[in-house]
């Protein structure tokens, strides 16, 4: 009698997450593996599987190419930027006032950095992408512009220069995720034991030797993790991107990212295999990177 | 050998003070922009194409009552707070369910399940997308907020699932123990004792789960885009910047995005040290 009543229990907490879980997020991603293998328009009654088409269509595919490059740009510059940077200010903020008989402490204001620096993280990023595209208006409007233009220098089109576009989407890329990276390398440093820092004080090493010689090693895992979710994040952009550069990859593809292509594949042109085969392509670049950045940076944990 | 001893050396003070430099032009870049919104919003059209460094003539509100009203951003919030509040307590309520029944009690399959539940965070949600719309569409929910609530939840549930049950199982068994003992049945045990423990995390995930869920816009974008007076806040935002240049209102685009960045920095301030907390003890897990 118990033992049912505890199945019973079990099953009924169980039924709607499950339920709704495998209606919404799992049939829709095994739906995806097989239409990939189609060439479904959305109407069509039955499937018509054309095998590997689509895949080969894409090897084809410039604008695919294109979209790789450009994953692969994000993939070298916003995980490395954002953690460099964050890493300063979390340094700063949590141990950068030295030590104080007492244990480390952050440098003077560090409680207001650690809540303004947060800031971006909590706005969508689509309200993000239509501020920055005030921002970087091409002509003296623009912000930056009209300061540029103040100091006697010309206007620089920030979104329209080829060159320029893409580095301009990852400055708010960067702008918006350093805050939360910040947080998390701080719950990282509040967990190294304090007394670490003062015998290495002691012995009269600066703020250079902490951060480089004890800081730093001991936040090995949590850089790591923050390295996955950042190279995550480079194969997405999708809000940003088609907000601020719009969904055409302007100027001339620099833009062209996968996420923004798939959207644009499924819903303005209605190839829904197509579009399913660079899901699949993403998935498998998405799982690469991961599987990849864990196997090659993994090692002892270190225990304090 | 003097410096050795005293643990609070003098500070190198031009490293401190390039220091303290790095921190303040961080934190401008962050407030100026936002604060530049805000200020932008009580100007008129010459005022914003002017001197985007200059403060506004007069406190003009009109282009926020045009906002509000003409550009529907009323109606967005409205729908945004709806669909957020219903979302995210089915998240919860569900999410912390099965995240109780996966972390504390034993029978067959439960490590198959808690793994369905987090590999849904493994997989990009672009892959799901032409389905997904279809999957909506058969259960008749295609263009409905409810819709867009069940989707919600069920792409929140992943993350949810994951770090509620690290939080379940870190509490003591003892008190439940006490509890079975009394008599308490065990959706009793996890209403009045469980929950009441777990507040912590519950309070973090939540507050995790209504940022994410406001902030989302790729999933509204597929699923409730057809009838305008459908559309989320992120929705009505990107598709009032591509009108404001149309229609020359510039000053009421600006007023849209000071009332939807507002409320979420007024809630952030309120509650950043369940926010920061929460997230850095999340992702850490």
């Amino acid at each position: 009698m118990e033992r049912l009543r505890k199945y019973g229990f079990i099953a009924g907490f169980l039924a709607v997450p499950v339920i709704l879980y495998s209606v919404f997020v799992i049939s829709p991603y095994i739906q995806a593996f097989q239409i990939s293998l189609t060439d479904w328009d959305g109407y069509a009654a039955n499937l018509n599987y054309v095998g590997l088409e689509n895949f080969a269509k894409l090897f084809d595919d410039d604008a695919f190419w294109q979209a790789l490059r450009n994953h692969g740009i994000l993939l070298l510059v916003l995980p490395l930027a954002t953690i460099v940077i964050a890493l300063f200010f979390s340094f700063l903020i949590n141990l950068g006032g030295g030590s104080n008989g007492a244990g480390m402490r952050g440098i003077w204001g560090s409680k207001f950095y650690r809540v303004v620096f947060f800031f971006p993280q909590v706005l969508a990023v689509a309200v993000v992408g239509v501020l920055f595209k005030a921002i970087y208006r091409p002509d003296e409007y623009g912000v930056v512009n009209g300061a540029l233009i103040k100091l006697g220098l010309d206007p620089v089109g920030w979104l329209v220069e080829p060159g320029l576009a893409l580095w301009a989407v990852i400055a708010v890329m960067i702008w918006q995720a350093v805050g939360f990276y910040v947080v998390l390398f701080s719950a990282g440093m509040a967990a190294i034991p304090k007394d670490y820092f003062e015998a290495a004080a002691l012995d009269g090493a600066g703020r250079f030797r902490l951060f480089f010689s004890i800081t730093l090693p001991l936040l090995r895992d949590t850089v790591q993790v923050g390295w996955v979710y950042l190279g995550i994040a480079a194969f997405d952009g999708f809000a940003l991107i088609q907000v601020l550069a719009g969904d055409k990859g302007e100027p001339d593809g620099t833009t062209h990212v996968l996420p923004v292509q798939i959207w644009k594949t499924a819903f303005n042109y209605s190839e829904y295999g197509y579009a399913s085969a660079m899901g699949v392509a993403l998935f498998f670049l998405t799982v690469t990177f991961a599987v990849l950045t864990l196997r090659t940076t993994r090692r002892e944990r270190i225990e304090y | 050998m003097a410096t050795r001893r005293r643990p609070s050396r003098p500070r190198p003070s031009l490293l401190s003070g390039l220091s303290h430099v790095a921190l303040i032009i961080w934190a401008l870049l962050i407030i100026l922009p936002l604060l530049w919104t805000f200020l932008a919003s009580f100007k008129n059209n010459a005022e914003i194409f002017g001197d985007a460094l200059q403060l506004p003539g007069a406190l003009r509100f009109d282009s926020w009552a045009r906002a509000w009203d003409k550009a529907h951003v009323g109606r967005y919030l409205l729908n945004t707070v709806i669909v957020v509040f219903f979302s995210t307590l089915g998240t919860m309520v569900s999410g912390s369910m099965a995240a109780y029944v996966l972390a504390r009690y034993r029978f067959p399959g439960n490590r198959l399940i808690y793994y369905f539940f987090v590999a849904g965070m493994a997989f990009p949600v672009f892959l799901a997308l032409g389905p997904l719309f279809f999957v909506v569409q058969q259960v008749g929910l295609l263009y409905t907020h409810a819709g867009l609530v069940l989707v919600y939840i069920a792409y929140s549930l992943p993350f949810t699932v994951f770090f509620l049950a690290a939080f379940f199982r870190s509490l003591p068994e003892s008190v439940a123990e006490a509890a079975r003992i009394d008599g308490a049945s065990h959706t009793r045990t996890f209403f009045q004792i469980m929950v009441p423990m777990a507040k912590p995390g519950l309070v973090s995930i939540t507050i995790f789960n209504v940022l994410g869920q406001w902030n989302q816009y790729l999933l509204p974008l597929v699923l409730v885009a057809r009838d305008e007076e459908d559309w989320v806040i992120t929705q009505g935002i990107a598709s009032i910047s591509t009108l404001a240049g149309a229609d020359a209102d510039w000053p009421s685009l600006f007023a849209a995005l000071s009332m939807t960045i507002l409320p979420v920095l007024v809630v952030y301030v309120i509650f950043q040290r369940q926010i920061q907390s929460g997230l850095g003890a999340g992702a850490l897990k």
